[in-house]
């Protein structure tokens, strides 16, 4: 079962389905002849991640016609957080990708610290950088245990779930919530880091090193795996910068582009890391980069262990941030900063800023309109997998159905995000 | 004395219940080895060691509604399953699982039927099966359906012939088609397993494929077709199809065991006994592979089967043949 290295060579140019690139029009010739059987996928179908919905138009089992239907699990995010004051909003990023739920709230904190001017004191930074390579590893877990899956290798999904529920006690450990902590907040974080949390963070980042190595032995150790993966769903690397990709997906176009290397954030250019790149543009070389980039976050994780600065983990500003507890029996101020800002919340200046981070998904962006109130004026999210679900239909070329589950796969879209 | 015929009807009822006894707790078994595998407990509710699932199950199975769509052919969405669960069934009843004793005055064999032909009819009742699955995922009206039925159609009749030829070598040695005859053969000499291992290889690749387990698990593929040709099947019809596809496994295990491994011969112990501790360890593999490998695609499925198995079935046959003749 030698895999068809001919078939694997990744296409020069493009070969986006014109004129719209996110559906793939069936040939009129074709059409004609009357063999093609129209199959809807979704919105509930094991296969999909969510709600997302498929109309797939087949020739046998060729794939000739595809669109893509969302807006299953709308739930007006955006919206809401015009209603919520900003320290309440924080909560809702979080839910709109359930999965990088770490990230997406790093960034709207981002937004609201870069608007206030303040800068969050370093133990918060590098906490939170840590806590986001938690979050990275978290998703490409769920990814590689829900891609595998559906290629049928199940096991995986166990395998998988059982670091990543390592990975949510460490969550818990420090925020008291297994997801959707709410842990970051303007001006650094909720609570100090709590005792005994750096003895069992270090203790998954060693046993996670071995178990990316034995993820990989599973499944590139198999000819089936390789034969399903390697040469299906190409993407070059001018098509995927045409359809605004980033992230895993871009990498594995041969596109050396990531957020926290060319525009680091945080504290990133403080610690050692490599972003994996690789040139084939396939499903292989899309799980290949999601492995490497558990490894180096294992490597983060490490790194932010030993260089942990000590000091204070939120600024000390009682405008912003809530006065400690033990103030507010003997000073009036204190308890007048407490009830100002549980009730009113605290006002951002007036302005408009766009932040972006790099999510597991790739570059994930907050847009933050604020008149100057306590509450945000408009909010919007530029989301990765909303982006991603756009290649699928120029991925699709010569597809078969099989190939459609490893794609869409491979894309590693979270509807929650597509659609918000 | 030869046996009566009320003790075959006999052995046959009896049969026919340890049969469905052992597709039952076969379920039990996938469930708990999967279970493990995957660090999971596995059923482990219904009784001491999750033992009576397969009853809740049953329960479960007989006591829900049996959907039917508006648009489906009767006569044949309603025959497909009986049809399947029948076939499989009555396979089962050439295999041998033991020698013959005395009981009674009577010589009693261990086998329902002993016919002469015993491989031809497990194929021959194998291919009658096919028609069930594409019959009811026809017939069920609706995509789903249909392309899993494309799909088994397929993938069954190019795998039976690498199947059936993967078992000429062993016909060959043995120079027998009864399956007795091949056992007692192997008594004699040594089990086909050393001598046939390449037969054995393709027999198993295209058993794994003949009963739509997995990695050849296509025809169901639940990521991709929802469940194949038994979408819009539900209730006990759905259980009738689940039944076919697990005791097509049993009997593919058993004719392994019977075909490579000495069928139930083995010292010390009873050989119905042997005969179960070497069918258990062969569905073992099954339900191995099930927790280890991924889903081949279509088009590589059918590469495998004609390219592989076929002309490597084909050779050993020959090889075979030649040495027989001339050694």
């Amino acid at each position: 079962m030698a895999v068809a290295e001919t078939k694997r060579a990744i296409y020069e140019g493009t070969r986006i389905p014109s004129p719209i690139p996110s559906v793939l029009q069936v040939d009129p010739g074709l059409r004609e002849e009357g063999d093609i059987l129209e199959v809807n996928f979704g919105p509930n179908h094991p296969s999909t991640h969510g709600v997302l919905r498929l109309i797939v138009e087949l020739n046998g089992e060729k794939v000739v016609g595809l669109q893509a239907v969302v807006g299953y699990l709308h739930t007006g995010f955006e919206k809401n957080m015009e209603a919520k004051t900003y320290w309440k909003a924080i909560t809702y990023p979080e839910r709109i990708d359930y999965v990088s739920f770490q990230n997406n709230e790093l960034v709207f904190v981002l937004a609201i610290e870069k608007l206030l001017g303040i800068e969050p004191p370093p133990k918060a930074q590098w906490m939170r950088m840590l806590l986001c390579e938690l979050n990275r590893i978290h998703s490409h877990l769920v990814w590689l245990g829900t891609a595998a899956l559906e290629l049928g290798a199940i096991s995986m999904f166990w395998y998988c779930f059982r670091e990543r529920d390592a990975i949510l006690d460490l969550f818990e450990l420090v925020g008291g919530v297994r997801m959707h902590t709410r842990y970051f907040q303007a001006g650094g974080l909720a609570e100090d880091i709590p005792q005994g949390f750096y003895d069992e963070c270090r203790a998954f980042a060693d046993t996670m090193e071995k178990r990316v190595d034995d993820y990989e032995a599973l499944l590139s150790g198999q000819a089936i795996w390789l034969e399903r993966t390697k040469g299906v769903g190409l993407l070059s690397a001018e098509d995927a910068i045409a359809l605004g990709q980033s992230g895993p997906v871009l990498r594995a176009s041969g596109v050396d582009w990531d957020l926290r290397k060319v525009q680091p954030y945080l504290v990133y250019d403080q610690v050692d890391f490599e972003v994996p790149v690789y040139p084939n543009g396939d499903v292989y070389d899309r799980y290949k980069v999601h492995m490497d980039e558990m490894r180096q976050s294992t490597r983060i994780v490490q790194q932010a262990l030993h260089g942990m600065p000590e000091g204070p983990w939120i600024v000390d500003d009682r405008k912003i941030v809530l006065p400690p507890r033990h103030e507010l029996h003997t000073s009036m101020e204190s308890l007048i900063h407490h009830f100002k800002l549980v009730t009113e919340g605290y006002r951002v200046p007036e302005g408009e800023v766009y932040v972006t981070v790099e999510s597991p998904r790739g570059e994930l962006g907050c847009y933050l309109v604020s008149d100057g109130g306590p509450k945000p004026w408009r909010v919007k999210f530029r989301a990765p997998s909303f982006v991603a679900l756009e290649a699928t239909a120029t991925c699709m070329s010569d597809a078969l159905v099989a190939d459609l589950i490893a794609i869409v796969g491979s894309l590693d879209t979270v509807m929650g995000e597509v659609d918000r | 004395m030869r046996e009566p015929w009320w003790i075959d009807v006999i052995k046959a009822a009896v049969i026919v219940n340890i049969v469905m006894l052992s597709f039952a707790y076969a379920t039990w078994l996938e469930r708990k080895v999967l279970g493990r595998m995957q660090l999971r407990y596995g059923p482990n509710r219904a009784g001491p060691y999750g033992l009576l699932q397969p009853i809740a199950d049953l329960v479960k199975l007989i006591r829900k509604e049996s959907f039917s769509p508006t648009h489906a052919i009767d006569l044949l969405y309603f025959a497909a399953p009986v049809v399947a669960a029948f076939t499989a069934l009555a396979a089962f009843s050439v295999i041998p699982f033991g020698g013959v004793w005395e009981i009674g005055g009577y010589e009693v064999s261990g086998r329902v039927a002993d016919v002469s032909i015993g491989i031809l009819l497990i194929f021959a009742l194998g291919a009658i099966g096919i028609y069930a699955f594409l019959v009811g995922g026809w017939a069920s009206d609706s995509k789903y359906s249909l392309l899993g039925s494309m799909r088994t159609a397929a993938q069954l009749v190019s795998y039976e012939v690498s199947l059936a030829l993967s078992v000429l070598g062993v016909v060959i040695m043995a120079g027998s088609l009864s399956l007795v005859d091949i056992v007692e053969r192997q008594q004699e000499t040594l089990w086909y397993a050393a001598p046939q291992i390449v037969g054995l290889l393709v027999f198993f690749v295209a058993g794994v494929a003949e009963t739509n387990r997995p990695p050849f698990d296509l025809p169901e593929a639940e990521t991709e077709l929802v469940a194949g040709y038994q979408t819009e099947y539900s209730g006990m019809r759905y259980g009738l199809f689940a039944m076919a596809e697990y005791v097509n496994m049993i009997t593919l295990s058993g004719l392994a065991v019977t075909l490579f491994f000495g069928g139930w011969s083995g010292p010390v112990l009873p050989g119905p006994l042997w005969f179960v501790v070497k069918l258990a360890l062969v569905v073992f593999v099954f339900m191995w592979l099930r927790a280890t490998l991924p889903r081949l695609r279509y088009d590589q499925l059918m590469q495998v089967g004609w390219k592989v198995l076929l002309p490597v079935a084909t050779l050993n046959a020959v090889v075979t043949a030649i040495v027989v003749v001339y050694a």
